[in-house]
């Protein structure tokens, strides 16, 4: 089932005052049937304020909401066909797991309300869906944070919902549990085929499994699209820091007659942009450690984490003093002695005032 | 470990030794009165040991009135007066503007005196030479005959001061609720929302069981204070409370010490020894009870 919002804005009264905030503003997204969504953003930048619209939990002030062709803007959340999953999981702590999945079920009414043993039928399906059966007769407080979580997903699924919600499934988790419970929400939704929304602040675990991204910024949608497309095609220096670790390197910089400068000196050619001052974001894979090359920084170190070598320089154009490279190897890193050949594919310009992107011809180096 | 021990036993002796002076060393006192039989206060001298002190108490008709008006007080008013706060609470708790007005308003029973709302309830309730009182005016819209609230029938009486002890005890538990069901979190509800689930449905399956400690709690405290209940009833009848045949086994036992017909200390420390008894044995029902429920 196709989600699709638009035009949705949602203001709060500021307590006693007039003021308003508005959280969400002007959205229009859409997330293809069967996709896997990832809505991307600092705190507070109405993520969640977007998905409680969505499963109605909050009426919006402006703008429709479509399932499919559907216009389920004005429906209360029962008759929407959603699952939500809180961050907090909100498992009711008094009923057992199997209590929890059955809870939904046991709202229904009339014709949909399926008969006991159906209803039990479907708890232990949707708990072997997210390899639960085990725990069933468990209280959520005996559970660990990712069977929890599993839970939580399967109280959600058990109605078979037309879409599912997740709010920020994976910020409850520690490290290493949270890159197995994201492979575990990939295969769950590949099985299921659901619709799903899913939000994060943490940039590499939407880049990881969504198949779409969408990018807000206080209230604003700033872009969407495929994950890597977004990644390689910002459209503005919100997205471009957003996007990516290590994060882009950002340079004050200036373009004249179809050369980029920094700190006055040449070091790409970019034809058809427009003169003026830039900002200037090189991603870390963008520069080729080359000792005749134009952009000459002073090295401070070279690091090796792992698989990855990365050149740690200083430069004056770059915004915050130092600028991170990765490259091939430590010996290049040490022979190039700081100077760098840039790939024009890995840089991106953007208006120093309103921090768009500029488009160039990109040549190869 | 040992002298982790030593030293908790050590910090905690002061209040034991307090705790022991003032309430174990005069609960074994009470219990050596109540079986020592004839007991002559002035010369501090008994007759012999044994259960007379009991089978007197037991027979004593002024005994078994105390003992149901106060049986009928506490299953009339500890059922009453939760259910009521929990009523009243969920109104508040669901309304956003004035809130805290009403909570102070609701709040003002409780930082009142005993036995100044008992006046207040004398001059609503009490039929004089000179006017019915307010709640027989009111009565009498509606067409019914005056009643005696404070001198008349039994039932009048008790429904009184069941109306004063609800009143009375009512504001500590809107307290006590109110922040009870503010302490819940709100994600549940939303949670119960998404997956459509009826007001009545979340009140029983969520709100209730989230809020049912707090609940167990009022009903325990609530039973004992109720089968301590006395200034209470002083405040609404007076002293001679055997004569109003409105009295309460506290009432008893004090009668039985002070009282006009007093100067029993085996009685009243029978008595006593009965009423706590019947406390011990309540409160145990109720925390098995509670708990049994709480794990199915
Ligand atoms: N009930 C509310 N009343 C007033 N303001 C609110 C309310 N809910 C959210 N806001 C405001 O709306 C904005 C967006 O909030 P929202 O919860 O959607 O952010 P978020 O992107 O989910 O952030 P986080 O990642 O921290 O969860 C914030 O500025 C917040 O202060
Ligand atoms: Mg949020």
């Amino acid at each position: 089932m196709e989600i699709r919002v638009e035009h949705l804005t949602k203001r709060f009264y500021d307590r006693g005052r007039r003021q308003t905030t508005t959280a969400v503003s002007d959205l229009t997204l859409t997330a293809p049937d069967g996709a896997l969504m990832g809505l991307l953003g600092p705190s507070g930048c109405g993520k969640s304020t977007t998905l409680n619209m969505i499963c109605g939990l909050e009426k919006p002030d402006e703008g429709r909401i479509f399932f499919g062709g559907e216009d389920v803007t004005d429906l209360p959340p029962e008759v929407r066909g959603v699952g939500m999953v809180f961050q907090n999981y909100a498992l009711y702590p008094h009923l057992t797991v199997l209590q929890n999945i059955l809870f939904p079920l046991e709202n229904l009414k009339g014709a949909a309300r399926p008969s006991r043993e159906e209803m039990v039928r479907r708890a232990r399906e949707t708990a072997a869906l997210v390899e639960i059966e085990a725990l069933l007769d468990r209280r959520p407080r005996e559970l660990s944070g990712g069977q929890q979580q599993r839970v939580a997903i399967a109280r959600a699924l058990v109605k078979r919902p037309r879409v599912l919600l997740l709010d920020e499934p994976l910020s409850n988790l520690d490290a290493r549990l949270r890159l197995q419970t994201r492979e575990e929400i990939c295969r769950i939704q590949r099985e299921t085929g659901i619709t799903t929304l899913f939000v994060t602040h943490d940039q590499e675990e939407a880049m990881s499994i969504s198949h779409r991204i969408a990018v807000m910024r206080e209230g604003l949608l700033m872009q969407e699209g495929a994950p890597q497309q977004v990644y390689d095609d910002p459209a503005c220096l919100f997205v471009a820091r957003f996007l990516g670790t290590p994060p882009i390197n950002v340079f004050s910089g200036e373009v004249r007659r179809g050369a980029l400068l920094l700190d006055g000196r040449a070091v790409l050619e970019v034809p058809e942009a427009a003169d003026g001052p830039v900002w200037a974001g090189i991603r870390p894979e963008g520069f080729l450690p080359r000792p005749d090359g134009p952009l000459r920084c002073a090295l401070s170190r070279v690091e090796v984490l792992g698989r990855d070598v990365s050149m740690v320089c200083t430069h004056p154009a770059c915004e915050n003093g130092s600028l991170r490279a990765i490259v091939p190897s430590r010996r290049e890193a040490e022979a190039s002695g700081g100077a760098f050949a840039l790939r024009p594919d890995k840089v991106f310009l953007f208006d120093r005032e309103r921090e768009i992107r500029i488009p160039f011809r990109a040549a190869r180096a | 470990m040992e002298r982790n021990n030593r030293k908790a036993w050590l910090y905690l002796l002061p209040a034991l030794i307090l705790l022991g002076a003032f309430l174990v060393y005069p609960l074994i006192d009470v219990l050596i009165y109540s079986f020592e039989e004839g007991f002559n206060f002035a010369s501090q001298t008994y007759f012999g040991v044994g259960l007379y002190n009991y089978r007197y108490v037991l027979r004593d008709p002024y005994f078994l009135q105390a003992l149901k008006n106060t049986f009928l007080l506490v299953l009339i008013t500890v059922p009453v007066s939760t259910a009521l706060a929990l009523l009243i609470s969920l109104g508040l708790s669901s309304i956003r503007p004035l809130r805290q007005l009403y909570q102070t308003i609701y709040f003002l029973p409780y930082v009142t005196n005993t036995l100044a709302v008992g006046l207040v309830f004398m001059v609503l309730f009490q039929k004089t030479e000179y006017t019915d009182g307010l709640v027989n005016l009111m009565l009498s819209w509606f067409g019914s005959g005056p009643v005696d609230f404070i001198d008349g029938p039994y039932w009048a009486k008790l429904f009184v001061l069941c109306f004063y002890t609800v009143w009375v005890v009512l504001p500590f538990k809107i307290l006590v609720l109110t922040s009870a069901l503010a302490s819940v979190n709100q994600d549940y509800y939303k949670a119960a929302r998404v997956d459509g689930t009826s007001r009545l449905r979340t009140f029983t399956r969520i709100t209730l069981p989230m809020i049912s400690p707090m609940i167990v709690y009022l009903v325990i405290t609530g039973f004992i204070g109720a089968f301590k209940a006395y200034s209470d009833a002083v405040a609404l009848f007076g002293t001679d409370l055997n004569a109003a045949g409105m009295n309460t086994i506290v009432g008893y036992v004090y009668d039985m010490l002070y009282g006009a017909s007093g100067g029993y200390p085996s009685y009243a420390s029978a008595a006593a020894i009965l009423l706590f008894l019947i406390v011990l044995t309540i409160t145990c029902i109720n925390l098995m009870a509670s708990r049994r429920q709480l794990q199915g």
